[in-house]
């Protein structure tokens, strides 16, 4: 079993060269953006907006293909999952009821519900590529950096690269040893029935664990003999200033949170856009 | 030895317990008896790590394994669900200040530690998760808690299964205060 990870690299793309920060600030005002909205205009907008992006980052979709294929069948098990439970939950947003056609009991299909449903779809659809464009676009140590120069607690930050760092070898672990438990005859898969595979799920985790926590008394023996956490701050060797670019990237972003928020108090006068009415 | 909140060894235990929190998350999944759930293992790791590092570590460890898998597998976090995963591990970690993790586990400590895990897995997943969904992401209200609830029965069973048995399991291999005696 070979697991491809996406992992950062660096290429010399206008995305590239902006600083941690900014890609941080920006991501979270645009996926802020399309959270408190489900006006289909604005994201639809940003939807085409952050694929241009990506496009600009020169991200390949067969780097993000197998992500692609989550999110698709997250998002349709969602879609199927919110019509059984609430099928008339469009009417009682939007206040009107245009029935398209009847399937049986309570279950009618509504253009109200496919409205509001395909909103929702197209909402989560336009956070991907901005969420793949951060990680793959941001090296970990100068993110780190960069949420330390927005007064995060720098060991919370070191902690975060660290994780960052370690995920690969945490990983290679954990295929070892299942792999050396399932050459000794343990059943991983549906074969077995559920008690047992939670014991055999044990017998990985406890080897797992151990390695780990030597790992991390070796580690942090390393770190405190380097007088690691002595002062109250760190200098980072990875640290970008803010160019002029950064500074623009983020005006835009504000701009189109700012537009947002315009359009949600002052137009539609709620967080939904109502063209039933 | 003071029981510090925030370490150096904290930190890294906090760093490394995220990326098994992530590996565990995003491979090892064993489905439920309820379809298109599953039994997430990643949460006994959480409550485990919580137990004997700390409320600030387990919040971190799970919230950063949580955000940055969401990260890896669906491009964008789903910012409800690991807040509520970060508060099961912070209100687990509560138990640290009670229980005796060096030296040998008893069954007073393994139930101050199960019940602050129900406790935790009850608040995030039945109020938090819920409430934070509709309120970001305007899910339908009965959707919500009926996903709140399965994920509150399977995270405690988790946390309170699999962390005991690494609770136990750790300590032994801990030797206790005063083990040793003058002859």
């Amino acid at each position: 079993m070979k697991i491809k990870l996406f992992s950062y690299n660096q290429l010399d793309t206008f995305v590239h060269k902006l600083s941690g920060l900014t890609k941080l600030v920006c991501f979270l005002l645009l996926t802020t953006t399309v959270m408190l909205t489900y006006d289909i205009r604005i994201i639809l907008a940003i939807l085409i907006f952050s694929y241009f992006l990506m496009n600009k980052a020169q991200i390949k979709f067969k780097q993000v293909k197998t992500m692609f294929i989550y999110v698709g069948i997250f998002l349709i098990t969602n879609f199927i999952l919110t019509f059984l439970f609430s099928p008339t939950y469009g009417c009682e947003i939007y206040g009107t009821k245009h029935v398209l056609f009847p399937i049986f009991g309570r279950y009618e299909v509504t253009l109200e519900q496919l409205f509001y449903q395909c909103t929702k779809f197209l909402k989560y659809l336009s956070v991907i590529p901005l969420g793949m464009i951060f990680f793959l676009t941001t090296n970990p140590s100068e993110f780190a950096s960069s949420l330390n120069h927005i007064k995060v607690n720098y060991k919370v930050c070191t902690s975060l690269s660290l994780t960052l760092r370690y995920f690969p070898d945490v990983q290679r672990d954990y295929h070892t040893i299942s792999l050396a438990q399932q050459a000794r005859g343990l059943e991983m898969s549906s074969k077995a029935k559920l008690i047992n595979r939670i014991k055999n799920v044990v017998t990985i985790l406890t080897p797992l664990i151990f390695t780990t926590m030597d790992r991390i008394e070796l580690i942090t023996n390393a770190m405190e003999l380097r007088g690691f956490g002595k002062g109250k701050k760190r200098s980072w060797y990875s640290f970008k200033p803010l160019q002029t670019k950064d500074w623009i990237s983020m005006f835009i972003c504000l701009l189109i949170f700012l537009f947002m928020l315009y359009i949600r108090i002052f137009v539609n006068k709620s967080m939904f856009y109502n063209p039933f009415i | 030895m003071k029981k510090s909140l925030f370490s150096t060894k904290t930190m890294v235990a906090t760093a490394l317990g995220a990326a098994l929190f992530m590996v565990l998350f995003m491979f090892v999944k064993v489905p439920s008896p309820v379809p298109e759930t599953n039994l997430q293992i990643a949460y006994g790791i959480s409550a485990f790590f919580a137990a004997v590092y700390g409320p600030v570590a387990g919040f971190l460890i799970a919230f950063i394994g949580h955000a940055l898998s969401d990260f890896l597998s669906y491009g964008s976090p789903w910012w409800s669900w690991v807040v509520a995963s970060g508060i099961s591990a912070l209100v687990c970690g509560l138990a640290y200040f009670k229980i005796n993790t060096e030296g040998k586990v008893s069954t007073k400590d393994l139930l101050v530690f199960n019940v602050f895990a129900i406790l935790g897995c009850a608040i995030a997943w039945v109020v938090v998760a819920p409430v934070l969904d509709i309120v970001i992401y305007g899910e339908p209200v009965n959707l919500v808690f009926v996903q709140g609830g399965i994920a509150f029965v399977m995270d405690a069973i988790v946390s309170c299964v699999i962390g005991s048995i690494l609770l136990l399991t750790y300590s032994s291999t801990r030797s206790s205060k005063g083990s040793l005696t003058k002859e």
